[in-house]
């Protein structure tokens, strides 16, 4: 703050900070207490709102907890978003350890190149690619039938599907942050323990994951976040035997017309998210503040 | 427990720049050697192809008389001492120095004991739980040798541990690590560019120059015997005054330079007619005439302490270094005066020019 203050002088200092505070209150703090509001309060004809009936009261989430569909579908969501971040995770960790530590700076920048350039390309194009690419009479299944791996085509709409659209359109989420971690790695570590006698899976294992932690558990809360709230990939890849709770949502709020359940909905979502995002955290001793560098 | 090391004519071509060429030399168990030479003449990479990170792309390493060709730095008998040392931050000291015994399998109890028995030869007992980061510079160097001496090498590589020290703990250290080495009986091969570093420590020393073999010798041969040019003028300070031979005989040799003949020994093949030079220690030239008397003009004195360096330039405007001890310094000439200087022809050594 006071560096703030003493790099642009008093009156701009103010403005900046001024216009992060409205930021804050009216993009993040408004809209939720907004949230909260709904979420408490019964679904009334507009007449009656504000009227002796509109009292807050815990219904909406109370509905959520007896409704064995919705419950399942919620827990669901939260187990498959783990997994999501922990398959994203066994992707990354080597591609993020080759270019940190192996790759020469032109391989670097190649590699670097193609996992930028397909997020050139917006969410919804790329997670139909990979619907077209998944569809029963798709590209995949002519493939796998044309090298005779498989007689009749499979129907990888649902669970895997979903799974293989949310690891893709996350993975430089995850790559980022590793590739921070290890690239800081002196390479002479690697070496001293390979010096030592020690296997690689050790090397890995008492140096270079301990040392990436903070941009493993970074890659792991940005990951499971999205997917938690993500809404592309089941809509495009999914069945019905695999709804996200996002989707639930999305039907209190445009299809149910009940706000007030979608909103119980959403925060529920919103709490357990940060909930397990600050479980994590803690297991693995890290700070928010390293997350956020 | 000690292995001797021979490289068999090794050499090392990265695409089109050929770092080490055609360098042979046979360390003995136990022995302390040095591979002396400025940055980018190949020593590095000379300890890193022993260490087995790179293999040659000529001629053959053998450890203990076997030939280490295929084998991967965690398959040799050899650890490194890695100059920004590589100490594993994240893990207290006794497990930075158990970690090539957890590599191999053994139980934490025995590892914890291991580790503090290493502990004590360096003389740092109750640093065990300690994390690197709360260690001074000598000490996180002594944890390195502990970590590198736990797996039991046969051969111990050192790649300039001393240099991120400042001088007083370098000298302490060199006295430490030669004092180590005798103690354990682990062949030593160590990488320096300091000589002085390289003379004082070590049993052996091997001269590098620009991926070349310059020569192997004690310390004391390559300081009075130089065999290249390059040896003469890299290890210790030297007199350089150039000219042609014009007599040789009984192992000496007489050079004609711009400032007259002069006399001293003939080192390798010089005949006749050849363009030499003839090189001479500061400490062997003395103010006054003798048997090989030299004129100068005295530039400046630095005392040191023990003796003065007399800088000054020879008639043909070479540059003359002087040490005069300072127990002798009454009969050193003033600066801004000329003045003779003399050396006796055994303190003089001639070498053909390259």
């Amino acid at each position: 703050m006071r560096d703030l203050y003493a790099r642009f002088g008093g009156g701009l200092a103010t403005i900046f900070l001024s216009l992060v505070l409205v930021w804050l209150a009216a993009m993040v703090l408004a809209p939720n207490l907004m949230m909260i509001d709904y979420a408490l309060r019964p679904n009334l004809p507009p007449a009656q709102i504000g009227g002796p009936q509109d009292l807050w009261s815990a219904d909406n989430f109370l509905y959520l907890a007896n409704e064995g569909v919705h419950r399942a579908i919620f827990f669901k969501t939260v187990w498959a978003s783990a997994l999501v971040a922990a398959v994203t995770l066994v992707v990354c960790y080597p591609i993020a350890f080759w270019m940190a530590q192996r790759a020469t700076p032109g391989q670097l920048s190649i590699a670097l190149m193609l996992v930028i350039i397909p997020f050139f390309i917006n969410e919804v194009l790329r997670t139909l690619a990979w619907f077209i690419l998944l569809a029963y009479r798709g590209p995949l299944n002519a493939v796998l039938q044309g090298i005779g791996l498989i007689d009749a085509p499979i129907r990888w709409q649902g669970d895997g599907g979903v799974l293989a659209g949310m690891v893709y359109a996350y993975i430089l989420f995850m790559l980022l942050p590793i590739y921070n971690a290890i690239e800081s790695l002196d390479k002479s570590q690697i070496e001293a323990a390979r010096d030592l006698g020690s296997p690689t899976w050790r090397t890995h294992w008492r140096i270079v994951i301990p040392h990436a932690k903070a941009g493993i558990a970074t890659g792991c809360v940005f990951t499971f976040m999205l997917a938690a709230g993500s809404y592309v990939a089941p809509a495009l890849l999914g069945s019905p035997g695999s709804r996200w709770f996002t989707e639930i949502i999305y039907n209190w709020f445009f299809e149910g017309g009940d706000w007030n359940r979608g909103a119980a909905y959403a925060l529920t979502l919103l709490v357990l998210c940060l909930a397990v995002v600050l479980v994590t955290l803690r297991v693995f001793r890290v700070n928010l503040t390293d997350v956020a560098k | 427990m000690s292995h001797s090391v021979e490289l068999d004519g090794i050499g090392m071509r990265f695409g089109r720049t050929q770092a080490v060429s055609g360098v042979s030399f046979t360390v003995q168990p136990g022995e302390f050697f040095s591979i002396l030479g400025p940055s980018g003449c190949g020593k590095t990479t000379i300890l890193r192809m022993i260490a087995g990170f790179i293999q040659p792309t000529e001629g053959r390493v053998l450890i203990g008389d076997r030939d280490m060709a295929g084998l991967g730095p965690n398959q040799r008998p050899t650890a490194m001492i890695f100059q920004s040392l590589a100490l594993f931050p994240l893990m207290p000291v006794w497990e930075n120095i158990a970690f090539g015994l957890e590599a191999r399998g053994m139980g934490r109890a025995e590892r914890r004991k291991r580790a503090d028995d290493l502990l004590h030869l360096i003389a740092l007992e109750g640093y065990g739980d300690r994390m690197p980061g709360e260690l001074s510079g000598g000490q996180r160097q002594r944890v390195a040798i502990a970590r590198a001496l736990a797996v039991e090498p046969g051969v111990l590589l050192l790649d300039e541990p001393l240099s991120a020290l400042d001088l007083k703990l370098r000298q302490h250290m060199r006295a430490e690590l030669r004092s180590l080495q005798k103690r354990t009986g682990v062949t030593f091969i160590y990488i320096t560019h300091d000589q002085s570093e390289a003379l004082a420590m070590s049993d052996r020393v091997a001269v590098m120059s620009a991926g070349v073999l310059q020569q192997t010798a004690t310390p004391r041969q390559l300081y009075d015997n130089p065999a290249t040019p390059f040896v003469a003028r890299f290890v210790g300070e030297t007199n350089a005054i150039a000219g042609r031979v014009s007599a040789v005989g009984d192992g000496m040799a007489r050079v004609d330079t711009a400032l007259g003949p002069l006399h001293g020994r003939a080192q390798g093949a010089v005949a006749i007619g050849q363009a030499a030079t003839l090189y001479v220690r500061p400490e062997a030239l003395m103010p006054g005439v003798g048997a090989n008397t030299l004129r100068a003009r005295v530039g400046r004195m630095d005392f040191e302490g023990a003796f003065a360096l007399i800088h000054g330039q020879f008639a043909d405007g070479a540059a003359l270094t002087a040490a005069v001890p300072s127990t002798r310094l009454a009969d050193a000439p003033a600066p801004g005066t000329d003045a003779s200087f003399s050396f006796a022809p055994e303190h003089a050594v001639v070498l053909a020019d390259a």
